[in-house]
C-alpha cells in the first residue's frame, strides 16, 4: 500500500492485451501514447484492429499531441467495491485531446476530493506505478497550475 | 408491385403478465419460476393456451434460456428464439420489436417476450465486487479508476449534459418525484406507500455526483411477460389489443466506442433511432398521449425526452416539471406505473406493460382517452430501442 496512490490497491488492475499493450508499456516509462492510423493519420481510442476512418489495419502508437482538457467528471460517494469503503469520495475525470481528433481518456483527478471541478481546465498526466506481479501503471490527471 | 416495408399495426400485444415485484433478494421463488409465472399470467390474460406459444424473445443476456422455457411450458413447437445484444436494459422495446418482426414475417404466430430477474440470486448490477482481479479491453481503461457500476458508467454523460445545456437539478428531481408520485396509486409498486417530496430528494445521499440516491433505479426480483400475436387474431382474444405502431433499435455513429469515446457524448443514443420509430408509426411526438421512459438514471430520461422531440434542449427545464409529468392532467404524463425508480426495476419491460395498460384504459394512473403510448428502453447503451403502441383508432 502506497499512501500516495489515488485509490487503494485491490481494485481490478489492467491486463494489457494485443491491442493496448503498447499503451501500458509506455505508461510504465512515464509516456502517454495512443493509437494512430499510419495510412490516414486518424487518432482513435480505445484501440481497435481497424482504423474507423479509412479501414486500414496499419496502426501504430504515438505520443499524444497537444493539451488534455477536462471534458466531464463525476464524484463517487457510494463505495461499490469493498476496497473503496474508506476511499470515497474520489473524483473521476474524462479528459479530451482536442489536437488528437478529440479522443478521450478516463482517470482519477489528483486533487483533494471536494470542490468544483472545472470543465475545460488543462490537465497533465500523472503516472502511478504499482509494484505488483507483474507491475502496472495507472494514468491519472492533475490540473495544470 | 413492391409493397411498403412496415409492420405498423400488423402485430398486437394480446396478453401481459407480472409476478409480485420484490425488493432484491426477497423473492421466495427461484428466478426461473418467477419467469414461468409471468408467462403463464400473460397467457391467461390473453386467453390462450401457453402450449400455443411458438416464439421467444428477450434481451440483456437473460438468464432464463429459451430452450428451458420451451421445454418447461411444453410448447408444441419452437419457431423463433431471439435475444437483443447488450447487457443492460436497452433491449426491452427491441425484444418486442423483434417478436413483432418474426410474426409479421410469418416466422412465428405467438411470441412471448419476457424478463425474469432475481438480483438476489443472479448478482446485482450496482455492485463492483464481482469483477475479476485483472481486466483486459476497454474496461481496463475505466474500472481500475473506480468507474465500475452503471451509475458511474453514465454519470459523466449527465455532467456534460447539464454543463452544455444548463439542465438543472430540479429537472432531474421532477423525473424522480413523478415516478414516486405515480407509484403511490399502484399497489404493485415496490415503493407504494413510500412517497418522495422535494426535501426527501434534496437530502438523499450522493451515489456519484451528479446522481443522488433517487436519481438511480431500484434493484428488484420479479418477472414480466408480454404475448404478441398477429393483429387480426388479437381482435378475437380476451383483451383490447394494443397495436404496435412502430419499433426501432440502434445508435448513432460510433456510439459504442470504448472508454467513453462516443463522439457525441451526452446522448441517450436515440438521435437516429427516434426518427426511425416515428417514421414507421407515421406519427410524431406531438401525437403521443403518455410516455414511459426508462430511468436507469434521471439524466438519461432528460436526454431521451429531448432526443424524441418531447422537448428541446432550450425548454427542457420548463417542460420537464413535476406538474407536467403527472397523470391524468399533465401535458407529458411520464412513467405512470412508477417505472424503474418506484414500481420495479424489471429492466424496463414493466414500462412496456404499462404502455399496454394505458391503451387498454387500465392503468392505476390512467391518462383519459390515451390512444398512443410511447416507450423508450435503456438510454445511453447500444443498441437503444423504443416502441410505440396504439389503440384500434390509430390504425
Amino acid at each position: 500500500m502506497n499512501d500516495s496512490f489515488v485509490l487503494p490497491e485491490g481494485l481490478p488492475r489492467p491486463m494489457p492485451d494485443e491491442l493496448d499493450g503498447p499503451y501500458w508499456d509506455a505508461a510504465a516509462r512515464d509516456e502517454l501514447v495512443a493509437q494512430r492510423c499510419n495510412a490516414c493519420g486518424t487518432w482513435q481510442w480505445t484501440p481497435e484492429h481497424l482504423c474507423h476512418r479509412c479501414h486500414s489495419f496499419d496502426l501504430e502508437f504515438a505520443p499524444v499531441p497537444g493539451e488534455a482538457r477536462i471534458y466531464s467528471w463525476q464524484r463517487p460517494h457510494h463505495p461499490v467495491h469493498p476496497v473503496l469503503a474508506e476511499a470515497c469520495p474520489y473524483v473521476v475525470v474524462l479528459v479530451e485531446f482536442p489536437d488528437a481528433d478529440g479522443i478521450r481518456m478516463v482517470g482519477n483527478l489528483v486533487a483533494p476530493p471536494e470542490g468544483e471541478i472545472p470543465i475545460g481546465a488543462t490537465v497533465d498526466p500523472v503516472f502511478e506505478h504499482h509494484e505488483a506481479e507483474p507491475p502496472y501503471t495507472l494514468v491519472h490527471w492533475r490540473i495544470r497550475a | 408491385m413492391r409493397t411498403k416495408r412496415t409492420m405498423r399495426g400488423q402485430v398486437a400485444v394480446a396478453g401481459i403478465g407480472e409476478t409480485t415485484y420484490y425488493k432484491h433478494g426477497q423473492s421466495p421463488d427461484a428466478q426461473f419460476k418467477l419467469t414461468l409465472k409471468a408467462i403463464l399470467a400473460a397467457a391467461e390474460d390473453a386467453g390462450i393456451d401457453p402450449c400455443e406459444i411458438d416464439g421467444i424473445a428477450s434481451y440483456a443476456d437473460d438468464k432464463n434460456p429459451a430452450d428451458r422455457v420451451a421445454a418447461a411450458l411444453g410448447m408444441k413447437s419452437l419457431r423463433f428464439a431471439n435475444m437483443v445484444w447488450g447487457g443492460g436494459g436497452g433491449g426491452g422495446s427491441g425484444a418486442i420489436g423483434n417478436a413483432a418482426m418474426a410474426i409479421h414475417a410469418g416466422v412465428a404466430d405467438c411470441v412471448v417476450v419476457y424478463r425474469g430477474l432475481a438480483q438476489g440470486q443472479g448478482g446485482r448490477f450496482g455492485s463492483g465486487a464481482g469483477y475479476p482481479g485483472a481486466l483486459a479491453g476497454s474496461y481496463a481503461h475505466t474500472i481500475p479508476y473506480g468507474v465500475m457500476s452503471p451509475a458511474q458508467m453514465f454519470a459523466m454523460r449527465t455532467t456534460r449534459l447539464m454543463h452544455d445545456h444548463g439542465i438543472s437539478r430540479s429537472t432531474l428531481r421532477a423525473i424522480s418525484m413523478a415516478s414516486y408520485h405515480h407509484a403511490q396509486n399502484n399497489p404493485r409498486a415496490v415503493m407504494h406507500g413510500r412517497p418522495l417530496d422535494v426535501d426527501g430528494y434534496d437530502n438523499s445521499r450522493w451515489i456519484t455526483e451528479p446522481f443522488r440516491l433517487f436519481d438511480c433505479c431500484l434493484e428488484n426480483d420479479g418477472a414480466a411477460a408480454l404475448i404478441l400475436v398477429p393483429a387480426d387474431r388479437a381482435k378475437d382474444l380476451k383483451q383490447k389489443p394494443a397495436y404496435l405502431l412502430g419499433a426501432a433499435q440502434g445508435a448513432e455513429y460510433r456510439a459504442g466506442a470504448g472508454g467513453h469515446n462516443n463522439p457525441d457524448y451526452a446522448t441517450s443514443s436515440f438521435k437516429t433511432v427516434a426518427p426511425d420509430l416515428f417514421a414507421m408509426a407515421e406519427l410524431g411526438p406531438e401525437d403521443v398521449d403518455v410516455v414511459q421512459s426508462y430511468e436507469n438514471f434521471t439524466g438519461g430520461v432528460v436526454m431521451s425526452l429531448i432526443e424524441h422531440g418531447f422537448c428541446t434542449y432550450e425548454n427542457a427545464n420548463e417542460v420537464i416539471a413535476f406538474d407536467n409529468l403527472i397523470a391524468p392532467k399533465g401535458k407529458l404524463p411520464l412513467n405512470t406505473s412508477g417505472g424503474n425508480l418506484a414500481e420495479c426495476y424489471m429492466h424496463g419491460l414493466e414500462l412496456n406493460i404499462e404502455a399496454v395498460r394505458q391503451i387498454r384504459g387500465t392503468s392505476p394512473n390512467q391518462v383519459e382517452g390515451a390512444e398512443v403510448a410511447f416507450v423508450n428502453s435503456g438510454p445511453m447503451v447500444v443498441p437503444a430501442t423504443n416502441s410505440l403502441f396504439g389503440s384500434e383508432a390509430t390504425l
